[in-house]
């Protein structure tokens, strides 16, 4: 027992201190913080500020342009033309012309500018003209503002879960396919990166010959585990520094440049101290706004609604276990050949479950508790991966018991199976090895 | 005789090849054993064995006097024929962790590998990776691993393979000198001749089963072909009426004002017989017995019959150089 503590020692720092690791422990973060920063600082470098002035001959429109993050309006009573003329001197970016003719004629409506405009400063200006055609041509038909107001209705349907205990859940789908498919693909990633170190860490004990030393001191099986086993701790360090780095990362930014990271409610809510509101436009606003807590709420309950301990407790399970199973496969196959390139012809067998979870976690995620995604998530093989992308939607408890005691005795066996092959193979030089010779190494003594 | 270590009856067979038939050794307490045979004969197969790397299908080990079991690995070293390190570890860590594994402590290990890292002209290494070492250093240290813990029992698997002929002495001389503090050592070789001055027992496999074995002095004896090797100065007419109906004449060649008699007693006689036989016609040079080498023994156990005359040449050759030393 002494000795594997030893072996596992050597494995975990030896690679804890390469530089490779290092580097990459690091560079990790780094590029998930850009993934997650990423898109808000592109946002936030692209969006021009357009100087907007409005010729509103038919004074029907002016009153309903709020200026938002990217855009401020000033309306010119000077006739289009010494607006233009403005424009060129580098007054305004661009020039909105509503003509006299505009209500009956909305083609005559005009945008110019120097250069061009961005298309979201352009649909902006769209939907406020849109917004006020519509309630002009309303009030033209009798139909009281007010009123349409009040029929207009927005619907979500808050889904309702009823557990069986008779607690009544929100569900939010949208969260728990996003938290479910991500942890998936995490453990897909940590089985293949490290899986694939264990089993280039046996080749290369074999090929230096160097595993002739050590087998007079430790039993193989010894070797191996503490091989797995330091490897599978240098991932779930690897892991957990990258966890705590991003966070750091992109809280760091967050704190450091806030404004980046109001999306969507910031060119709603956005109200100019100088602009005064009637009641109507109020009302809008505060609808927006309303409706955008509202999707944040949202968010904020499924995530509640989500149970945090067993996500977490299954995570690491399946996590650890998964690695496990696949580990001693992986390292079999190392013992078995004689250099990287004849790893192909057994890596297929045992890559084939892991990419098939990963093709079907799409129709899992439609269908968590479909009977495909039941069975994927009680074979041991599958589970890993599949179990996790089902986790957050919620699951029996008798499912997960099933699929962890299934999982517990799947990496037994392959470790079991895995050490029968290791010990001949490690010891077994320029022979072609088929599927046949691999079965009378398992039968061996 | 006290035996440290014994293997009774051992047979291992892998699916379509008996790798063992029936094997058994005994290795007296403080003595030099040679275990002898062709690549492939199952040497290897049964160090692993010994070594607890694989189980024999059938026969038992007794170390000492007590059945073989898991702990004894502390008490044996074992320098396999195929040997490496790791290629990116530092020289010195390397060692240690070797050295851990075989049960050594860490704060020790490390002050018994400076002494010999010291001996062997390792120290500056110490803190090199092994892929900057040449392989005759290597080697060197993969012999220090072996003998670090001191164990009772060492086993060498060709170890004078990838050494120049300097390293071959110094490891040469270290091994003897083991055996003179009390070691007791298995090497395992397919080059026979290279052992015969070093190994006190021997046992002799080839394919898969164990042929002879026995004392090397004993086993030289027992092959003896009763030939003699005379040189002689001046003598007192032709060789041939030297010798009466006791001795036969196998041939005389002059060279260099001497004459090269080679004589097989027949019966009846001894070699101080054939000396006063030959007093009286000629100034006796050298006398000495050509014996077989372990090659010819070798080879008359498996075909039944020497090597013929025109590899007789060569067997004295190699007498001769053993002789000589």
């Amino acid at each position: 027992m002494n000795k594997i503590l030893v072996i596992i020692k050597r494995e975990y720092l030896s690679r804890v201190k390469k530089r490779s690791f290092i580097i990459m422990t690091i560079l990790g973060p780094i590029l998930m913080a850009a993934l997650m920063i990423g898109p808000a600082v592109v946002a936030m470098m692209s969006s021009s500020k357009y100087e907007v002035a409005i010729v509103d001959d038919t004074h029907m429109f002016y009153d309903q342009f709020t200026p938002t993050q990217s855009t401020t309006y000033t309306r010119l009573e000077t006739g289009i033309d010494s607006a233009l003329e403005l424009m060129k001197g580098g007054k305004f970016d661009a020039v909105l012309h509503i003509p006299e003719v505009a209500f009956q004629a909305p083609a005559s409506l005009r945008l110019f500018s120097l250069k061009s405009i961005n298309y979201s400063a352009k649909a902006h200006m769209e939907s406020v003209l849109k917004h006020q055609y519509e309630s002009l041509k309303l009030t033209k038909a009798g139909i009281d503002p007010e009123v349409l107001m009040a029929i207009e209705t927005r619907i979500t349907i808050n889904a309702v879960r009823i557990e069986k205990d008779g607690v009544e859940r929100s569900d939010y789908p949208e969260v728990s396919m996003g938290l479910g498919f991500v942890s998936g693909l995490l453990i897909y990633m940590f089985i293949f990166l490290f899986g694939s170190q264990v089993q280039r860490g046996v080749l290369e004990e074999k090929t230096s010959r160097i595993v002739e030393i050590i087998v007079s001191s430790v039993k193989p099986f010894q070797l191996m585990m503490g091989k797995i086993v330091g490897v599978g701790l240098v991932g779930l360090t690897q892991f957990l520094i990258w966890v705590v780095l991003t966070f750091a990362i992109v809280g760091g930014v967050r704190s450091a440049f806030p404004e980046a990271f109001q999306f969507t409610s910031a060119e709603e809510i956005y109200v100019s101290a100088s602009q005064s509101l009637n009641a109507e436009e109020l009302q809008k606003q505060m609808e927006t706004v309303q409706m955008q807590n509202t999707t944040a709420g949202q968010i904020m309950e499924g995530l509640a609604a989500i149970n945090f301990p067993v996500v977490i407790l299954a995570f690491l399970f399946y996590f650890l276990a998964g690695y496990l199973l696949y580990a001693a496969l992986f390292a079999a196959i190392g013992s078995a050949v004689d250099s990287e390139a004849d790893t192909q012809q057994f890596m297929l067998p045992v890559t084939i479950p892991l990419l098939f979870s990963i093709i079907v976690a799409q129709m899992v995620i439609q269908d968590p508790s479909g009977p495909m995604a039941y069975w994927l998530s009680i074979i041991p093989l599958t589970s890993p991966v599949i179990m996790m992308i089902r986790i957050p939607f919620g699951v029996p408890y008798l499912d997960l018991a099933i699929s962890a005691v299934l999982l517990i005795a799947g990496f037994i066996f392959t470790t079991w199976l895995a050490g029968k092959i290791y010990r001949t193979g490690i010891l077994m030089y320029g022979k072609k090895i088929t599927y046949a010779e691999l079965w009378k190494w398992i039968r061996y003594r | 005789m006290e035996y440290l270590f014994r293997a009774e009856h051992i047979s291992k067979s892998y699916t379509g090849h008996k790798a063992l038939s029936d094997v058994s050794i005994e290795v007296p307490k403080g003595r030099i054993f040679g275990l002898l045979g062709p690549n492939g004969a199952g040497k290897t197969t049964l160090i692993r064995i010994i070594n607890q790397i694989i189980a024999p299908d059938e026969g038992e080990l007794f170390y000492g006097n007590e059945q073989l079991k898991a702990h004894h690995v502390h008490n044996i070293g074992y320098l396999p024929e195929e040997r490496g390190l790791y290629k990116k570890m530092k020289l010195g860590e390397q060692a240690i962790y070797l050295a851990r594994l075989k049960g050594v402590p860490e704060h020790q290990s490390k002050k018994l590998l400076k002494e010999w890292f010291e001996k062997f002209d390792l120290l500056p290494w110490w803190n090199k990776k092994v892929e900057e070492l040449s392989k005759g250093m290597a080697q060197k240290v993969q012999f220090i691993i072996t003998i670090l813990h001191k164990p009772a029992l060492l086993i060498f698997d060709e170890p004078f393979s990838g050494f120049d002929p300097i390293n071959v002495n110094l490891i040469k001389q270290e091994i003897l000198k083991l055996r003179d503090e009390g070691t007791t050592i298995i090497f395992s070789t397919h080059n026979m001749g290279s052992v015969e001055e070093l190994c006190d027992h021997i046992a002799l496999i080839n394919k898969s089963e164990k042929i002879l074995d026995g004392n090397v002095r004993q086993i030289k004896k027992d092959f003896s072909t009763n030939i003699f090797q005379l040189e002689l100065g001046q003598m007192k007419g032709p060789a041939e009426q030297m010798f009466d109906h006791r001795f036969e004449l196998i041939k005389a060649t002059p060279h260099n004002g001497l004459n090269t008699v080679r004589v097989k007693i027949l019966r009846e006689a001894d070699s101080n017989e054939l000396i006063s036989q030959v007093l009286p016609y000629a100034q006796v040079v050298s006398f000495s017995e050509l014996t077989p080498s372990m090659n010819d023994i070798f080879i008359k156990t498996v075909t039944g019959k020497f090597p013929q005359e025109s590899s007789q040449d060569e067997v004295s050759a190699s007498a001769n150089d053993y002789l000589a030393e």
